[in-house]
């Protein structure tokens, strides 16, 4: 099928309509370095309308981090990325520096899972948000106080007046989260990336960050793009779902379509992996051999094959095409689950 | 089948407290953290006790006052019968056997340099077991009984191992003395589900064939429910609940408890952009200054003036299930 006609697709079921917000069309990712070729991102596309949140899950290495980078132009020299990635019908791949850093932060903005390490730890607060206040529009010093200011609240920190002046040590984990999200709305982008924003946190803490980001999202009619590797954040949060595995989407769905009826072997893999509450101790686990394979060496095959429990002949051959198999519901699986709830 | 409480005690902890001096930096003020308060427990032979909280709820200097290092400021730590916290340093060493620690960074925790079979011998080495060709014997079956053929990994060094390769390491450096207890503090809270379950089924594994005791840690109830027969809430440096894991899960008896379990996001159909209820609003409490009375009630929605007054000490109120707390979720009849 088509990326036209997965569009269309998609925008029946996002129920958003129009045109999307953000159109990736067969991202690709290689790192080279020293002779050695890692093959980060494999073709990957989708399609986010406004308003909407996306989940992008997948083990650590398949690719999350560095799909989103390489839209915000955040990726080293080494990479070589082809493909498309069109936000409002723009091209953003292969945009000069410049223009770049313009849409950086004003179109999408980006918030990561360690604000100890992204904040400035000898600059107060407040310095920092009027800072990149300033660096997206021409204020004078009051209006960027206010805005710093309403920009605290909105993220609903306690005591913003107080911590406006305090340094980012003196803040909790959950209040520097609330700083570096109010810091990526600076400039009001039109889509927000989440790349492991919670992960770090307590599940309490999860748990408010994640209802702020609800919360914005419905005022602000933002899109949000929520990178995880937790099954769970993604099916509570999130609108739809792409599953990634050694740099390809390997399913797609709305996230009430996907885990109603999981198709692909991997997703079902992970989902039986995760210690569920419902599950009596000491129950074993259900286990998946192997590892993920090497991203230098990708088989020819099915990238799965050789821990799926499904896998025959014909997965060694050719890997499986990411098709669209039931209305809004896609997979790269040539023997899927039978789609009963796990 | 034998319950628990019928099986002999392997290590007893009583009124263990830890406390840091912090200097003032940055306009922040100095003062004492209490990171561990009077906190008891007992774990049986073949046990596994859980403990979670939230972060900077002093489990892991829990788990490091257990291990003596370094000793807590008070109260007593015996295993087997051998008093830890008071005993000469050589009948510590020879005790610290029988306790071994698992981390949570499984490449941080191993030597870069050294094959993975120096790595597992080492603690064979340390205390002087067995002869050199014994040794060697030993070392190919701990590596067998943690799922790692010794003849692929044995020659191997960390960095040509996975995240999950590298714990099993580390678990088979760990087992090697026959330690009666393993402290596992979020041991696997950095692998990939797939490998995490791998590594979860071998720590039972180990369980049901060598008779170990686990004091297991993590932040996630989930993942603690998996493996443990009782479970202990930490909060604030205190234990607020204590329980068979089934009955604690199914039926809380602490607020915090109840707070942590409603904001666990499960992979179900049903939860898909469900808008929960915030189960906790606001900021954890400062371990310098903590509130008085109950250190949980300026975040609890059951919290009552008698709760800023009195500090509520754990009580049982049904077999085995304790919770410290004025005005519990029910009486412990659930
Ligand atoms: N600068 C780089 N040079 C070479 N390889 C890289 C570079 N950055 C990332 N990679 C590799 O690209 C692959 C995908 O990395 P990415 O960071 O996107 O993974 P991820 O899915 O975000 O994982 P995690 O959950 O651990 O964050 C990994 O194998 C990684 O090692
Ligand atoms: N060496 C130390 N000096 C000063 N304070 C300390 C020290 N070690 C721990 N603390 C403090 O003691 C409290 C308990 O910390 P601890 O590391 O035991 O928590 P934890 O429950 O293991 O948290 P996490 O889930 O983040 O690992 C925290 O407030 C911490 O800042
Ligand atoms: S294509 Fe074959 S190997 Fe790949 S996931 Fe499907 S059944 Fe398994
Ligand atoms: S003692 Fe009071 S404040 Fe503490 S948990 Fe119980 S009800 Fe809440
Ligand atoms: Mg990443
Ligand atoms: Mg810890």
């Amino acid at each position: 099928m088509s990326i036209e006609e997965m569009a269309e697709r998609t925008a029946i079921v996002a129920d958003g309509g129009g045109q999307p917000l953000l159109e990736v069309e067969d991202l690709r990712v290689r790192f080279e370095s020293r002779g050695r070729r890692v093959n980060a991102v494999n073709g990957l596309s989708y399609r986010l309308y406004e308003g909407r949140m996306l989940a992008i899950i997948g083990e650590s290495g398949s690719g999350k981090s560095v799909s989103s980078r390489a839209l915000m132009g955040l990726l080293p020299g080494s990479a070589r990325i082809s493909g498309s990635a069109r936000f409002q019908g723009r091209q953003l791949l292969g945009l000069p520096d410049r223009e770049m850093r313009r849409h950086r932060g004003a179109d999408i903005a980006m918030v990561f899972q360690d604000p100890a390490r992204s904040l400035n730890p000898t600059m107060r607060i407040g310095a920092q948000i009027t800072e990149a206040v300033r660096a997206h529009g021409d204020v004078d010093k009051r209006a960027a106080y206010e805005r710093a200011m309403e920009l605290l609240q909105l993220v609903r920190l306690p005591a913003p007046e107080r911590r406006f002046h305090e340094y980012p040590h003196q803040l909790s984990g959950g209040m520097r989260q609330r700083v570096m999200i109010a810091i990526a709305l600076a400039a009001d982008p039109k889509l927000l990336i989440a790349d492991e924003a919670t992960t770090a946190l307590d599940v309490t803490t999860q748990a408010q960050i994640m209802e702020l980001l609800l919360e914005l999202q419905e005022r602000l009619g933002m899109a949000i793009i929520l990178i995880s590797h937790d099954l769970g954040l993604a099916a509570t949060y999130a609108h739809d779902v792409i599953v990634m595995y050694a740099g390809r989407a390997v399913e797609y769905a709305p996230a009430s379509t996907l885990f109603a009826a999981v198709r692909m072997p991997y997703t079902e893999a992970l989902l039986g992996a995760i210690p569920r509450l419902e599950r009596p101790p000491h129950s074993p686990l259900p286990v998946t051999p192997g590892q993920p394979p090497d991203l230098t060496a990708l088989p020819a095959g099915c990238p799965f094959e050789p821990r799926c429990p499904r896998a025959q002949d014909d997965c060694r051959t050719e890997a499986p095409p990411f098709t669209e198999h039931e209305p809004g519901h896609w997979w790269a699986c040539y023997h899927p689950c039978e789609g009963s709830s796990s | 089948m034998t319950t628990v409480e019928e099986r002999p005690t392997v290590l007893s902890a009583r009124n263990l407290v830890q406390e840091f001096t912090v200097r003032g930096r940055g306009g922040i003020k100095g003062g004492v953290v209490h990171a561990v308060s009077d906190v008891s427990f007992d774990i049986a032979e073949g046990e596994t006790l859980g403990v979670v909280g939230e972060t900077g709820s002093g489990k892991s200097t829990l788990a490091r006052s257990v291990m003596q290092a370094p000793r807590p400021k008070s109260g007593e730590v015996v295993l087997r019968g051998v008093n830890l916290t008071t005993c000469k340093r050589a009948q510590l060493t020879e005790a610290r056997r029988h306790v071994q620690m698992v981390f949570q960074d499984p490449f941080g925790s191993l030597n870069p340099r050294w094959r993975v079979s120096d790595i597992v011998a080492e603690p064979l080495v340390g205390y002087g077991v067995g002869s050199g060709a014994e040794r060697e014997r030993r070392v190919r079956e701990l590596l067998d009984l943690v799922g790692l053929n010794p003849d692929t990994f044995g020659r191997r060094r960390p960095h040509e191992l996975s995240g999950g390769q590298c714990q099993r390491v580390a678990i088979a450096r760990a087992i090697a003395l026959d330690p009666a207890l393993i402290v596992c503090d979020e041991a696997v809270s950095s692998l990939d589900v797939l490998i995490q379950a791998q590594v979860l089924n071998l720590f039972e594994q180990l369980r049901t064939e060598l008779g170990l005791s686990y004091l297991f840690i993590s932040h996630d109830l989930a993942l603690v429910k998996q493996v443990s027969d009782r479970v202990a809430v930490m909060h604030l440096g205190q234990l607020c609940e204590v329980g068979p894991a089934e009955a604690l899960y199914r039926a809380p008896l602490h607020p915090y408890t109840v707070a942590l379990l409603a904001s666990i996001p499960e992979p179900d159909p049903e939860s898909a952009r469900r808008r929960r209820p915030l189960a906790i609003r606001g900021e954890p409490p400062s371990p310098i200054s903590p509130p008085s009375g109950c250190r949980f009630r300026t975040r609890c929605p059951r919290a009552e003036t008698r709760c800023a007054e009195e500090v509520p000490v754990l009580r049982e109120l049904a077999p085995g299930h304790s919770v410290a707390c004025h005005f519990p979720e029910h009486d412990g009849t659930p």
